[in-house]
């Protein structure tokens, strides 16, 4: 669907190297780094406001690397969302539409339907410094959808959102990816990029360093900074259903895997927790701790602090060792040996 | 420390407050030295309701008439980088610059019958030398750098962002520029033309150079002054200032109601 192939661009002391995507139709795309790393910038030279120096952009089977800004059929979602200030919130919904020409009613028809579909048809008579955060985002999302872009670009589109909205405005991403529209979406909010993205590319320093799902890149980080990024290789999919332990929930990772979560929520989504809170013993404990779990030892590696030991419970769990405990466990590749973390030590991050 | 400061202030005031009374006092002089019968018999003059009318059309022409140059120039000037933009930018200040007397000579030139312009006007059977053209060219030549210049910072003060959302929403340049820049840069925009329009209203040397006759109000005063002295140059000059600030308030009214409606 939309692909980039070698993109460069130097500006100032900051350079985009190398650049080379491929999003797929109904792709939720998510450009994950942090601050500076050009993930703006990327977005930026497919919409056409900046020019790369190098390399070519790809839409449906036709090279748009040379098109001007208004000829190309991306819409981007500005961070600031660029509403204009002189225009209602019907004049600014309509500003796409109405250059093709079509007639009044048919406009209005179209403004009115998008209206709806982001529930803002209360507010079209507003003008947009008038209207709440929220509010101002469903009509930058309306407008920009108004012209029917094959790809919409979305620029850290729940940063300037409390909590509350967030939930909201995720919601509504995740329906419109739903229903077919491909998203490219730039965060520096790993569990933004988990809880909505089926493929994330990480960018670091003006590169790609890695490309996947989000259960490839976090749980097989390619580079340290990858890892570091979300920190945790263990990292499933999971669905979460009630127990009848209160808020106790069982997460099944696979048929034969599940993990007790201390969760609110259930349905589909991902889990994770980290190495170092893992206790390993030869024999069953009785603890606090509600997963306990028979495995063997299937890796066992050095880290920059302790030794990494991976043990197959049904799937790879991590655990961060000290290089004594590892001694006197006689811990080796092979050898069956008992895992135990709390259900509290678990981070759950909903997909629904 | 509180008290230092109470009196730099106060001391400030004093200072602009002397300068306040330097601009108001010589008027409300000569308001005051002019007789209330003298200054009707005067609005009541034919020749003076015709000057002050001709300087008040012809000033609308010329601001109206070389805007729809200027704005697109402050465009240039404020978006787009291009070679030698800073002569561009000195020439446009140019005529605040040269003694208006000095701009009325160049002018002259430039329409006499000699002129290549002068030449095309002959051609129709005109006259440009002393045509309230003339006039036009002449308050446009002195005023024209008040429109352009709060224009261009009226297109600087809009966010390119704003622009380039637009471009990405499928408009064209042109679309862009009437839809988005245009109404956002409106206010300083407003303000130029009413500053160029009050500026041409009030200019003397150079229309005067290139039309003595038909009189310009601001001509009407001097000739008086010249013919007859000042005690028949008063009456003109206070009704020529009453209509202008007239004007100008209603000018600005209408503007700002405007933009609150927009």
């Amino acid at each position: 669907m939309l692909k980039l192939v070698n993109i460069s661009k130097k500006l100032g002391e900051f350079t985009l190297q190398n650049i080379s995507l491929q999003i797929s139709a109904g792709d939720y795309f998510i450009l994950l780094g942090p601050s500076g790393a050009g993930k703006s910038v990327l977005l930026e030279i497919i919409a056409g406001l900046e020019k790369c120096d190098s390399g070519e952009i790809v839409l449906a089977e036709e090279d748009i690397s040379n098109h001007s800004i208004q000829d190309r059929s991306v819409g981007l979602v500005f961070q600031d969302l660029a509403l204009f200030p002189h225009m209602t919130v019907k004049q600014n919904i309509a500003f796409a539409i109405k250059q093709n020409g079509l007639p009044h009613v048919e406009i209005s028809k179209r403004v009115v339907e998008l209206a709806e579909r982001f529930a803002i048809s209360h507010l079209l008579n507003r003008f947009p410094k008038t209207l709440s955060g929220g509010e101002q985002q469903r009509v930058a999302l309306a407008r920009t959808l108004a012209k029917k872009p094959r790809v919409l670009l979305l620029d850290e589109p729940l940063a300037s959102l409390d909590v509350e909205l967030k939930a909201e405005a995720r919601k509504i991403l995740r329906e419109l990816n739903r229903s077919g529209q491909t998203i490219v979406h730039v965060t520096h909010d790993y569990e933004e990029a988990i809880s909505l993205g089926n493929r994330i590319a990480v960018m670091h320093n003006g590169k790609i360093e890695q490309t996947g799902t989000p259960e490839s890149v976090f749980s097989k980080p390619a580079s340290s900074f990858v890892a570091s990024l979300g920190g945790i290789r263990n990292f499933f999919q999971a669905n979460l259903l009630p127990t009848n332990h209160g808020d106790i929930m069982l997460a099944k990772v696979n048929s034969e895997v599940a993990f007790h979560v201390l969760s609110q929520k259930i349905g589909y989504g991902y889990i994770m927790f980290p190495e170092n809170s893992i206790t390993i013993s030869e024999n069953p404990i009785s603890s606090s701790a509600h997963n306990s779990f028979l495995g063997k030892v299937v890796d066992l590696f050095p880290q920059r602090f302790g030794i990494d030991v991976v043990i197959d419970v049904g799937v790879p769990v991590h655990a961060t060792l000290t290089s004594d405990s590892v001694e006197s466990l006689k811990i080796e590749q092979g050898k069956k040996i008992w895992i135990s973390f709390k259900a509290s030590s678990v981070t759950y991050i909903p997909c629904s | 420390m509180s008290r230092k400061v109470l009196g730099v202030k106060h001391l400030f005031a004093l200072l602009g407050g002397v300068l306040l009374l330097f601009i108001i006092a010589p008027m409300l002089g000569m308001a005051f030295a002019t007789p209330l019968a003298s200054f009707f018999s005067t609005a009541a003059e034919v020749e003076v309701q015709q000057s002050i009318w001709l300087t008040v059309w012809v000033s609308l022409l010329a601001t109206l008439g070389f805007s729809s140059l200027a704005i697109p120039l402050a465009y240039l000037l404020a978006r787009k980088h291009f070679p030698l933009k800073k002569v561009v930018v000195g020439i446009i200040d140019l005529p605040i610059v040269i003694p208006h007397s000095a701009a009325g000579i160049a002018i002259l030139g430039f329409i006499s019958r000699d002129s290549v312009l002068g030449k095309i006007a002959g051609f129709f059977g005109l006259n440009l030398v002393g045509s309230p053209l003339a006039i036009a060219f002449a308050m446009a030549f002195v005023s024209i750098p008040f429109l352009i210049n709060a224009a261009r910072d009226g297109f600087a003060s809009v966010p390119v962002r704003l622009e380039k959302a637009a471009l990405n929403l499928g408009a064209s340049p042109i679309r862009v520029f009437f839809s988005v820049s245009l109404p956002l840069a409106w206010r300083s925009i407003v303000s130029g033309l009413v500053m160029m329009f009050a500026r041409g209203m009030s200019e003397f040397g150079a229309v005067v150079i290139v039309a003595y006759h038909p009189m310009v109000a601001p001509v009407l005063i001097f000739d008086r002054f010249n013919s007859f002295g000042l005690k028949y140059a008063r009456p003109v000059a206070l009704l020529f200032i009453l209509v202008s600030l007239v004007l100008f308030v209603v000018v600005r009214l209408l503007s700002s109601k405007n933009k609150e409606n927009a």
